[in-house]
C-alpha cells in the first residue's frame, strides 16, 4: 500500500508508464491523440515508408483548423496549399480507420475546442497532439502533451511516446479577481511573473480560490498558454465542475459507466500533502487586466502602466530585449500603453474562442460600433460555438457592432488561411503569440489582451481599459452552459 | 532501423544572436503549408534575413563568410513556442549537423533530439569566447565532442552539458525512439489493459 500522498501528475504518470527506456527514459502510453492537417501528413508518411499501421484508431481523433478558410468554407478552397493538406488529412483518417471531424460534421473546430466539447478530453488521461497548445485539455485533468511530428508517427505506430518525467509546479491563485479581470489577464500575469522560460521542465498545476471557481473554458484558457510560460503541461485538479462540464457530452461514458468514471477520476486529484518541487503563490487581487507591448508573452503590464524604457534597466539581456521589442513595435517607451492607435482587432484563437468569450463581450458590446479604421473580426472556435452564438444572437450583437463574424478555425491566431495581417499593422488579438511576424505578416504587430479589452480597444480605436470603456462593475464567471 | 552514432561533430560556426528565438522566426507558419518537410532550409529564419537585408545589413546565414558553416550559436530558450518540428528540420535540412545555446525548449529539445540535431548548452561565456573565434576567423575548426562532454576551438576548450538522456540517445545511436517504443508492444498492451478508456468501444 502507497501511503504517501501522490499529486495528479504523479498518478497519472505512472498509470500510463509502460516501461523505462535504454536511455533512461519512459515509454509512456498516450491514450488520446488529436491530430490535424499540419503536423500529420508527414507523420502518415514515415508510417507508410516504415510499413507500419495505426496502432490504436479508436484513440485516434482528428479535425482540421489551423488551414481552414473562415469566410468562405466551400471546397475546393482557393489556396491550392490549403486544399492539398485538407485532402491528405481526409485520405489519411478513411485509410486507417480514424474518427474524422470535417467540415461537414457540424462538429470541427480548432482541435483543442473539439476535444472538450465532444468529451474525448477527460480527467486521469494522457493526450498528446502535434501543436503546443495540447496543454489546454490539462484544464480537465489530463497530462496533455504538445508534441512534433516525429513523435506524432510514434504515436500513431505505438500508442506511446518517449519522455522524462516532469516536475511539479503549484501555482496557487488565491482571493478574488476583480471586475473586467480575466482568466486570460491571469495566465498573462503567471508568465509575466515567472518567465516564458521559468515553466521549463515543470508541469504547472494551477489551484487555489480562483481556479476553484473558474468555469471549465476559464481553466482551458489558463492551461492553453502554459506552454508560452516555458511548461510543457499545466493541469488543474478534476472537480465537481469538471464532471458537470463533461456529463452527457458525446464521448463522455453513459448509464453506470459515468459513476464508476467520475469515482475513477476523482481519484486522480492531487492529494493533501502531497509533494511538489515547486510553490508559488499569487493574489486575484493584485491582477490586473494585461496587455502585451512586445515579442513574447511575456513582455505584459497591467493597461494602467507604461511601455517600458530601456534606460531604466541596469540588466543588460533585459536592455537588449526591451530594445529589440520596442523597434519592432515602433512603440515609445515610457509612454502609457493606453491609447496606443491599433488598426486590427481579432477575438478568436484556441486562447478565447469559447462561448463564454463571445457571451461576455456580447454583453457589453450591445449598442456600441467598432470605431472607423478598425477592422474587426470575430472567429468561433469551433462550429459548436458558432452554432450556439447564433441560437443566442451573439453573432448579431457582433455584427451590428460591425465585427465580421466568421466561420470556426485557428485564423487570424497564426495567419495559415487567408486571415492575416498587412504591413505592419497593429492587432488587438485575443491569441497567445505576440511573435515577430505571427500573425502572417512579416512586420505584423500583435497585443494579446482577454476578449473584453480586444473589444474595448476595437470600440474605441486604440488600446484601451475595459472596465472603463464598458463600465464594468462586476466579475461575471461561468461557462454559459 | 540502424541509426548512426552521434559521438562528435566538427564544422565551421555561425551565430543568431539573441534569447528567446521563437520557432516562428525560425520557420514562418506559412512554410507549413505542405505535406512534407521538403525544401524547408530555404524558409530558415526567412523573415529575419529579409528584415536584416531591408535595413541595409547582411544576416549571418545570408554572409559569405560563414557559408557552409555546420554549428549553431544562439542564446538563452531557443526555440521557444509551438511544437511544430518543422524548426529543427528547416535548422538541419540548411546544413547545420549541431546547435549550441545557452538554453532551449522542452519541446524544441525533444523534436531535435528525436531527428538526430544535438542541442548542447553552454554557458554564457563559453559561447562568447566560440563567438570570439570565429569572429577573429570564420573558418575556425569547432568540434562539439559528445562523448567527452566537452567543445573545443582554437586550442581552447569550454564544457557542454546536454540532457543525460539525449546524450546517450544520440551517441548510442538511438535517438529516433520509434524502433524501441515497437518492441514494448506487450507491454503496451498490458498497461492499457489497465485503463478502461482505452477498451474498444462496443458496436
Amino acid at each position: 500500500m502507497r501511503t504517501s500522498p501522490r499529486n495528479l501528475f504523479d498518478k497519472v504518470w505512472d498509470a500510463h508508464a509502460v516501461r523505462q527506456l535504454a536511455n533512461g527514459q519512459t515509454q509512456l502510453l498516450i491514450g488520446t491523440h488529436l491530430i490535424h492537417e499540419v503536423t500529420s501528413p508527414q507523420a502518415f508518411s514515415m508510417l507508410r515508408d516504415l510499413g507500419l499501421s495505426v496502432a490504436m484508431p479508436h484513440r485516434t481523433f482528428a479535425t482540421v483548423d489551423h488551414i481552414v478558410p473562415t469566410d468562405r468554407q466551400t471546397e475546393p478552397f482557393s489556396d491550392p496549399l490549403a486544399d492539398a493538406m485538407i485532402k491528405a488529412l481526409r485520405k489519411n483518417c478513411a485509410e486507417h480507420g480514424i474518427t474524422y471531424f470535417d467540415l461537414a460534421s457540424g462538429r470541427q473546430g480548432i482541435v483543442h475546442m473539439v476535444g472538450p466539447e465532444q468529451g474525448i478530453t477527460q480527467p486521469g488521461t494522457t493526450i498528446a497532439c502535434g501543436d503546443s497548445h495540447t496543454s489546454t485539455h490539462g484544464a480537465f485533468g489530463a497530462i496533455a502533451l504538445g508534441i512534433g511530428t516525429s513523435q506524432v508517427r510514434d504515436v500513431l505506430a505505438t500508442q506511446t511516446m518517449a519522455l522524462g518525467r516532469l516536475k511539479v509546479r503549484r501555482i496557487n491563485v488565491e482571493g478574488r479577481l476583480g471586475p473586467g479581470v480575466y482568466a486570460k489577464d491571469v495566465i498573462l500575469h503567471i508568465i509575466r511573473t515567472l518567465g516564458v522560460n521559468g515553466g521549463t521542465g515543470f508541469a504547472y498545476e494551477y489551484g487555489g480560490a480562483v481556479f476553484d471557481r473558474f468555469s471549465m473554458e476559464e481553466r482551458m484558457t489558463v492551461c492553453n498558454m502554459s506552454i508560452e510560460g516555458g511548461a510543457r503541461v499545466g493541469y488543474v485538479n478534476p472537480d465537481e465542475t469538471t464532471f458537470a462540464y463533461l456529463k452527457g457530452r458525446p464521448y463522455s461514458p453513459a448509464g453506470a459507466a459515468w459513476g464508476e468514471a467520475v469515482a475513477r477520476w476523482r481519484g486522480f486529484a492531487s492529494e493533501a500533502g502531497c509533494h511538489y518541487d515547486d510553490v508559488v503563490t499569487i493574489q486575484g487581487a493584485e491582477i490586473p487586466p494585461t496587455v502585451t507591448w512586445g515579442i513574447n508573452p511575456g513582455q505584459g503590464i497591467s493597461i494602467t502602466e507604461a511601455i517600458p524604457d530601456p534606460t531604466r534597466t541596469t540588466a543588460p539581456d533585459e536592455k537588449a530585449a526591451i530594445e529589440e521589442a520596442l523597434a519592432y513595435m515602433k512603440l515609445t517607451a515610457g509612454a502609457p500603453i493606453k491609447g496606443t492607435k491599433i488598426d486590427v482587432a481579432f477575438l478568436g484563437s484556441c486562447t478565447n474562442a469559447r462561448l463564454s468569450d463571445f457571451k461576455e463581450v456580447a454583453k457589453y458590446l450591445k449598442g456600441r460600433h467598432v470605431s472607423p479604421g478598425v477592422k474587426a473580426i470575430a472567429v468561433p472556435g469551433s462550429q459548436i460555438v458558432g452554432k450556439l452564438c447564433a441560437e443566442l444572437g451573439i453573432d448579431r450583437v457582433f455584427r451590428e457592432a460591425g465585427f465580421d463574424w466568421r466561420e470556426a478555425g485557428c485564423s487570424m491566431c497564426l495567419a495559415m488561411n487567408p486571415d492575416k495581417l498587412v504591413g505592419d499593422q497593429l492587432c488587438a488579438s485575443s491569441s497567445n503569440r505576440n511573435f515577430k511576424g505571427r500573425q502572417g505578416s512579416p512586420t505584423g504587430r500583435t497585443l494579446l489582451m482577454s476578449p473584453l479589452m480586444v473589444a474595448a480597444a476595437a470600440v474605441t480605436g486604440s488600446v484601451a481599459d475595459a472596465r472603463e470603456v464598458f463600465e464594468v462593475r462586476e466579475r461575471t464567471s461561468g461557462d454559459g452552459r | 532501423m540502424a541509426l548512426a552514432k552521434i559521438t562528435s561533430i566538427t564544422g565551421h560556426g555561425m551565430t543568431v544572436p539573441g534569447n528567446d528565438i521563437d520557432t516562428d522566426r525560425i520557420i514562418p507558419a506559412r512554410f507549413l503549408k505542405s505535406i512534407t518537410f521538403d525544401g524547408l532550409g530555404e524558409g530558415l529564419f526567412f523573415d529575419a534575413r529579409k528584415a536584416t537585408a531591408a535595413a541595409g545589413q547582411v544576416h549571418p546565414l545570408d554572409d559569405a563568410r560563414f557559408r557552409g558553416a555546420q554549428i549553431l550559436l544562439s542564446g538563452a530558450n531557443f526555440g521557444c513556442g509551438s511544437s511544430r518540428e518543422h524548426a529543427p528540420q528547416a535548422i538541419q535540412k540548411f546544413g547545420f549537423k549541431a546547435v549550441v545555446a545557452e538554453s532551449y525548449a522542452e519541446i524544441f529539445f525533444g523534436n531535435a533530439t528525436t531527428i538526430g540535431l544535438p542541442c548542447v548548452s553552454a554557458t554564457r561565456a563559453d559561447i562568447a569566447r566560440i563567438e570570439a573565434a570565429i569572429a577573429a576567423n570564420p573558418a575556425v575548426d569547432i568540434t562539439v565532442d559528445l562523448a567527452a562532454q566537452v567543445i573545443r576551438f582554437d586550442g581552447q576548450a569550454a564544457k557542454l552539458t546536454m540532457r543525460d538522456s539525449a546524450r546517450d540517445a544520440l551517441v548510442h545511436g538511438r535517438w529516433d525512439s520509434i524502433g524501441e517504443l515497437l518492441e514494448g508492444r506487450e507491454a503496451v498492451i498490458a498497461t492499457a489493459s489497465q485503463l478502461p478508456y482505452l477498451a474498444v468501444p462496443q458496436k
